[in-house]
């Protein structure tokens, strides 16, 4: 089964992403991909299919589709409100998305960063190896109204499956390792860090987010310069004014000025989620714990789709109940879950 | 004090992030520890451990990510550690496969603003800036920040000039800028606080071209002054009028 998803409106922040691509950092091309990895990892796991397929990342605000075929979807990442032909549908969850029918997503409920997923990902064209839009390094574009995707052969059957959403959109505890310049910054102004609240900036995007305090900003000892090194995704620069900035997946390759900590990369989504305004703590832990994190994290993916149970739907919440049985036989194969 | 450090300098090694590292030779740029890093980075794609999954090299340091589940830091850091110690890294030649680069510009006029400005924090009039930057044979010594951006050095001392505290807020694409004995050929538009003062019509990195990358660490590249009428003319040709020939 393949077949097209058009657009027939779309958010400002709509574009095609997957697992970013990986060995152009020597040539200037940062990774990119998903801002949210974990939710590209639990579209997969709802749709039973590999995590490297490309999804649409919906920033802020989604839009509206149609599809000329039959298709499986999944939604995952920032809470949004969607709908399929008028019927509310579960979000972390995945639907049959009926030939015809019109899929409407709005703004984000909390969280940044929505996906729509579908049974064998989009096949956006391929630029290195990867379909993801990368905008700051000019490869692809913003998707629009009228964009018409193609989507790729799907073997897949099972829909109406939901997965608990790990909570990650209301900002909270992000920890963070010490970096290349981590000793630069004295022990006061480490400390000072830790016990800051701060306050996710409104100019954030892709390639990174600044973190606004009511306090002074953040000082290295004496006026160092240093020699411009590579950047990873979340590394904490700062900048001339003192402002820590977290750089995201769409960040440049390499900066000189220092940077206080690297974000632990399970705890990236926490922080690219976190909308304008999201209050959001710095914690340092050691290494050896980060690695720890890590290396559960990736089995605890592994592990998703066993995670994914049936929706149950409570009739007296089913404003729309009829509308079920009259769509096509193919929705009642598994959304009669009662 | 600084400058004897540097002199006897040793490779360090530290951790970027969880799951990488970066192999340092020197706390500031040089040519020894820019050739180190080209080569300990080539060296590093040639062994491709198990478990690593990309290398690359900025100023003075090459850089490793790898896999957690495959690799840990003490395992990865050994192999470093001998690699380092199987030849002297600051004598190693320039990367294989070198071309030279000849890459219309124009200096000054409208295209280039700063031009006045760079000259004067270098000492000289106009036309002698002129002179040295469209004869000065520079080197890629890395490629970063946006796709295909060279860091192109080392200028004649006279070029050791600040950047500006003042940022630019937007320098063209294909602008040559200046500072710190290094050229920026920017592939992007963007802020900066490198001096514009010189304009090309190169474009660094077509992400449809079979080889979407122009330069390679270790090229280099001669800026030929033109007029701003002949680099219109060049505007048409995606690599603005760029002619290479190899270098043995």
């Amino acid at each position: 089964m393949t077949g097209t998803l058009t657009i027939l409106r779309a958010g400002p922040g709509l574009t095609v992403q997957d697992g970013g691509r990986t060995g152009w950092l020597e040539y200037g091309v940062s990774r990119g991909g998903a801002a949210d990895r974990l939710a590209l990892a639990e579209g997969a796991a709802l749709l039973g299919q590999g995590a490297d397929l490309a999804a649409i990342e919906m920033a802020g605000m989604g839009g509206e589709f149609q599809a000329d075929t039959d298709l499986r979807i999944a939604l995952t990442g920032a809470p949004m409100r969607a709908s399929i032909d008028g019927a509310a549908v579960a979000w972390n969850a995945s639907h049959l998305l009926p030939a015809g029918a019109r899929l409407i997503i709005g703004a984000a409920r909390s969280g940044s960063y929505g996906y729509l997923h579908v049974g064998g990902g989009f096949q956006a064209p391929e630029h290195l190896g990867a379909r993801s839009a990368h905008l700051a390094a000019g490869i692809g574009a913003p998707l629009a109204e009228g964009d018409a995707l193609e989507v790729g052969p799907d073997s897949g059957r099972t829909t109406g499956l939901g997965l608990v959403s790990e909570d990650r959109f209301e900002g909270g505890i992000v920890r963070v390792v010490a970096s290349l310049q981590t000793t630069l910054f004295p022990d006061a102004e480490l400390k000072r860090f830790e016990q800051t609240t701060f306050r996710r900036g409104a100019r954030g995007n892709r390639m990174g987010v600044p973190m606004e305090s009511d306090g002074e900003g953040f000082r290295t000892e004496g006026a160092r310069s240093v020699v411009s090194e590579v950047i990873v995704p979340g590394d904490i620069q700062v900048t001339g004014d003192g402002t820590p900035y977290v750089l995201l997946a769409e960040s440049q390759t390499t900066g000189g000025y220092p940077r206080i900590g690297t974000v632990v990369p399970c705890d990236l989504p926490r922080l690219a989620q976190a909308a304008a305004g999201v209050a959001v703590q710095f914690r340092f832990i050691p290494l050896d714990e980060a690695v720890e994190l890590e290396r559960a994290e990736a089995e605890r993916r592994k592990g998703l789709r066993g995670q994914c149970v049936p929706l149950i739907r409570d009739p007296r919440t089913m404003t729309n109940l009829l509308s079920y049985q009259l769509i096509s036989g193919a929705i009642a194969r598994e959304e009669d879950v009662l | 004090m600084v400058a004897a450090r540097v002199e006897t300098s040793v490779p360090e090694i530290r951790t970027v992030g969880v799951d990488g590292m970066l192999v340092s030779f020197g706390s500031r740029l040089s040519e020894p520890a820019n050739r180190a890093a080209l080569a300990f980075r080539a060296a590093l794609a040639k062994e491709s451990w198990d478990g690593v999954e990309e290398v690359s090299s900025s100023l003075v340091s090459a850089y490793v990510r790898f896999d957690l589940r495959h690799l840990n830091h003490a395992d990865l850091r050994a192999r470093l550690e001998n690699l380092l110690a199987q030849r002297d890294w600051y004598a190693a030649g320039l990367p294989d496969k070198r071309r030279l680069w000849r890459i219309p510009a124009v200096f000054g006029t409208d295209l280039a603003p700063q031009l006045p400005q760079a000259a004067e924090a270098a000492g000289m009039t106009e036309a002698e800036a002129v002179a040295s930057l469209s004869s000065a044979r520079v080197r890629v010594q890395t490629i970063g920040f946006a796709p295909g951006q060279p860091y192109l050095g080392e200028l004649p001392e006279a070029w050791d000039i600040p950047r500006q505290s003042q940022l630019t807020s937007r320098i063209p694409e294909g602008a040559l800028a200046v500072a710190i004995r290094q050229l920026v050929l920017f592939s992007v538009a963007t802020p900066t606080g490198w001096m514009h003062a010189g304009q090309t019509a190169v474009r660094l990195f077509r992400p449809d071209a079979e080889e979407p990358f122009l330069l390679r660490p270790g090229d280099e590249v001669q800026f030929t002054s033109v007029t701003p009428e002949e680099l219109q003319g060049l505007r048409r040709d995606p690599l603005g009028g760029a002619k290479a020939e190899d270098l043995a």
